[in-house]
């Protein structure tokens, strides 16, 4: 009885909903569908990586099975991770402005766009077996021999949806670091600007190196409000580009439908293929990297209660790691004989070596800073932020080697990219980043409710570690005997390797769950429930006063 | 002369050096970073300006290295200036490669230019050992140049696979077991070698 009470109750009394603010509700909103949409991640990599290892009835059509591989990383990257960092920032960044969030009604809209938008697409893929794969290397997305065009008509406004609650986030961010609250005195724009982007940064540096006093003694904006207002701007960019491919491919998916098939040829692959890796890169190579270092920054100093090691660098090396971000794509394309040699060498191999350089900065700044406040307790913030570092310091420099023109020719589109670099950078990088600032956040967007077991908390941390890395490794190594990716091997080729990887798999799925259950049992369903319906308190304070709790 | 086999194996060497000795620097810094004894300590700016002179340096002779041992980058970077000792012109549509000739021979250490052409979507050509292991590859884009040279130092017989998804029935459906053949030198390349029966 104890056990169904806690569950439905949650832990020494759960969450009291009624206590939490609108901006408190609305992020954990966000969290909570992105965690959700994280589990439907999971099972679907599961599905995959059963399949794999011996053909299950489920996907036994190839159109079912790459329908799943489509809507995958959809589901993962923005359906979870976009509503996990995009609902973490929206309680950040006024909290780190030291005032309200400029729309709580417009966050409330982002996450159901957001979360509709990855539904949607999900669906596409689901229903109509729409798999052009989330590259959609022109002409595949619109060739309707093999797709139906009502399934890519659900996908792409699927994605469109998921764009428009993008934009709907930046607008928000924006707006909050710039508007000026009411009583307040009118925030000049200037200095925010020069902060947000990180100029003040580079001008402390020239000042003092001129012998001169600092530009800023007390910039405008704190460090990581700066990493968040610049990967927003690649954000925005990238939102910009996806829209416009999807406008591009909803045009011949109407004229199909209307019985008006456009000349596929009209638009040049090569160029498109350029188009598109520059706007999608601007995620992976972009704004993750960004967001990142800036989690990494906050989580140190909240951790230490001290400032950050070397501000200055840090502010400067945001604003180089934006402009690197602008110019990596080619490492995308070294595989493409049409793209110039030197696009290849100087974007493709030279450009993005900086980001060994910018995100080696990243680690220094935050371990130092860490190591500088010795001795610490081993947190659970800490430990998984200790872990998202480990994840960034082993798949980073894998995307390096695999950024150059010799290994690229035997690793492109191999298990390695996706296992080594891509996966072991999302599971162990970023997923363990953002656990250890859920972990963080907890007590204040919870009000401090009492986390029940943490027994399941370290096995969540020990499995997501584990079962990261190792995944990423057996799939590297079966890229490195030149298993491909996006390949169905059922005669046993690799199988060795993919049953290794399936039982690493295996154990990221338990963890998830185990921190599912260890989340439901601490909140109970009443919380759960809670959380979602309308705030009773009527205040744009980010939480309670204390006789509101 | 070093083949895609040996290069992956140094590979593998290296990163799982690398992996193994990052995985033990952040567990002996949690170890350290907790240890009750352990007292605060500053680092000095110069340290940090070293660290990142280190990755700098490391980040650009990673591509300088490769591109001095790796043999086929040279000559994919100088390709247009090299005459082609052998020319194959091979087509792809609807997920089916055409040859020139059933098979393709090659003779050792010939320059040889793959030449292919999509007449539809975009696909991968690659060569691939009987032990399924890559030898090379590329991207094959519609409307756009996709040449590949290459020079082969050992005997061997490949098949040819496309390297990139085109639909749910590409990828591993789009093969030519045993398509190319190169002869004519003196050493075997062993993980492409034809059972003999």
């Amino acid at each position: 009885m104890g056990f169904i009470r806690t569950l439905i109750n949650g832990n020494e009394g759960g969450l009291k909903t009624d206590g939490l603010t609108p901006t408190q509700k609305v992020t954990l909103r966000a969290v909570i569908v992105g965690v959700l949409y994280y589990g439907l991640c999971a099972i679907e990599g599961m599905l995959m990586r059963a399949h794999a290892v011996s053909p299950i009835p489920l996907l036994e059509e190839n159109s079912h099975y790459f329908s799943v591989m489509t809507v995958h990383p959809i589901v993962g990257i923005f359906g979870s991770t976009y509503l996990i960092v995009f609902g973490a920032f929206t309680f950040l960044v006024p909290h780190l402005m030291n005032k309200p969030l400029y729309s709580v009604k417009l966050a409330n809209v982002t996450w159901m766009l957001i979360a509709g938008g990855a539904l949607m697409s999900w669906l596409g893929g689901f229903i109509f077996h729409y798999a052009p794969l989330y590259t959609l290397y022109w002409p595949l997305p619109v060739d309707f021999k093999q797709y139906d065009a009502i399934g890519g008509l659900v996908f792409i406004l699927g994605v469109a949806l998921i764009m428009v609650g993008t934009l709907g986030f930046i607008y928000n961010i924006f707006a909050t670091v710039f508007y000026t609250e009411e009583g307040h005195e009118k925030r000049a724009i200037k200095p925010l600007i020069i902060s947000g982007l990180g100029i003040d940064g580079f001008l402390n540096i020239w000042y003092k190196m001129t012998g001169r006093e600092p530009y800023s003694k007390e910039p405008a904006v704190s460090l990581p409000v700066v990493a968040i207002f610049r990967g927003t701007i690649d954000t925005f960019l990238d939102a910009l580009v996806i829209l416009t491919c999807g406008i591009l491919i909803l045009i011949y998916i109407i004229g199909d439908l209307s019985g008006l098939p456009m000349d596929y040829t009209a638009v040049n692959a090569l160029l498109y293929k350029n188009f598109f890796w520059w706007g999608l890169d601007l995620i992976a190579d972009g704004l993750v990297l960004i967001y990142v270092a800036g989690t990494w920054y906050l989580l140190a100093m909240l951790i230490t209660g001290k400032k950050l090691y070397m501000q200055n660098i840090a502010r400067a090396a945001l604003l180089l790691e934006l402009i690197v971000s602008w110019a990596v794509w080619s490492h995308h394309l070294l595989g493409d004989q049409g793209q110039p040699n030197m696009m290849k060498l100087i974007s493709g191999e030279m450009v993005t070596a900086f980001e060994l350089v910018t995100q080696g900065i990243a680690v220094f700044i935050t371990l130092v800073t860490l190591w500088s406040a010795r001795p610490l307790k081993m947190t659970m913030p800490l430990k998984f932020l200790l872990a998202g570092i480990l994840g960034f310091m082993l798949a980073v420099p894998a995307g390096i080697l695999q950024a150059d023109m010799g290994l690229n020719r035997v690793l492109h589109n191999t298990q390695w990219i996706v296992g080594p670099h891509v996966h072991v950078a999302i599971l162990v990088g970023l997923t363990m980043t953002l656990y250890s600032a859920i972990y963080i956040l907890w007590p204040t967007l919870t009000n401090d409710v009492k986390i029940w077991s943490n027994k399941l908390a370290n096995f969540h941390f020990w499995g997501q570690l584990i079962g990261g890395i190792g995944m990423g490794a057996f799939m590297g190594m079966a890229g490195m005997d030149g298993m491909l990716r996006r390949t169905l091997y059922l005669n046993g080729e690799y199988e060795t390797y993919m049953m290794l990887a399936g039982l690493c798999g295996a154990l990221l799925l338990a963890a998830w769950f185990a921190f599912l259950f260890n989340v439901i049992m601490s909140i109970g369903v009443r919380g759960l429930i809670g959380v979602f319906l309308p705030s009773k308190l009527k205040t744009r304070d980010l939480v309670p006063k204390p006789q509101e709790v | 002369m070093a083949d895609s086999v040996d290069v992956l194996g140094a590979l593998k060497l290296v990163y799982t050096i690398y992996t193994i000795s990052i995985m033990l620097l952040i567990a002996w810094f949690a170890r350290g970073v907790v240890a009750p004894n352990g007292k605060p300590s500053v680092v000095k700016p110069s340290t940090f300006y070293g660290y990142v002179g280190v990755l700098v340096t490391v980040g650009v002779a990673i591509h300088i290295l490769t591109f001095n041992k790796i043999p086929w980058v040279e000559i994919d970077f100088k390709r247009a200036n090299i005459k082609a000792d052998q020319t194959f012109n091979i087509t792809v549509k609807d997920h089916k490669f055409t040859l020139p000739t059933d098979k393709l021979t090659i003779k050792c250490k010939n320059y040889v230019m793959f030449d292919v052409d999509s007449k539809d979507l975009t696909y991968g050509f690659g060569l691939f050992r009987q032990n399924n292991s890559l030898v090379l590859q590329m991207q094959v884009v519609p409307a756009s140049d996709n040449q590949i040279m290459w020079q082969f130092h050992k005997n061997g017989t490949y098949h040819i696979v496309s390297t990139e998804y085109s639909g749910p029935y590409g990828g591993s459906e789009m093969t030519l077991k045993n398509a190319v053949e190169v002869i004519g030198c003196k050493e075997n390349d062993k993980y492409a070698m034809l059972e003999k029966k």
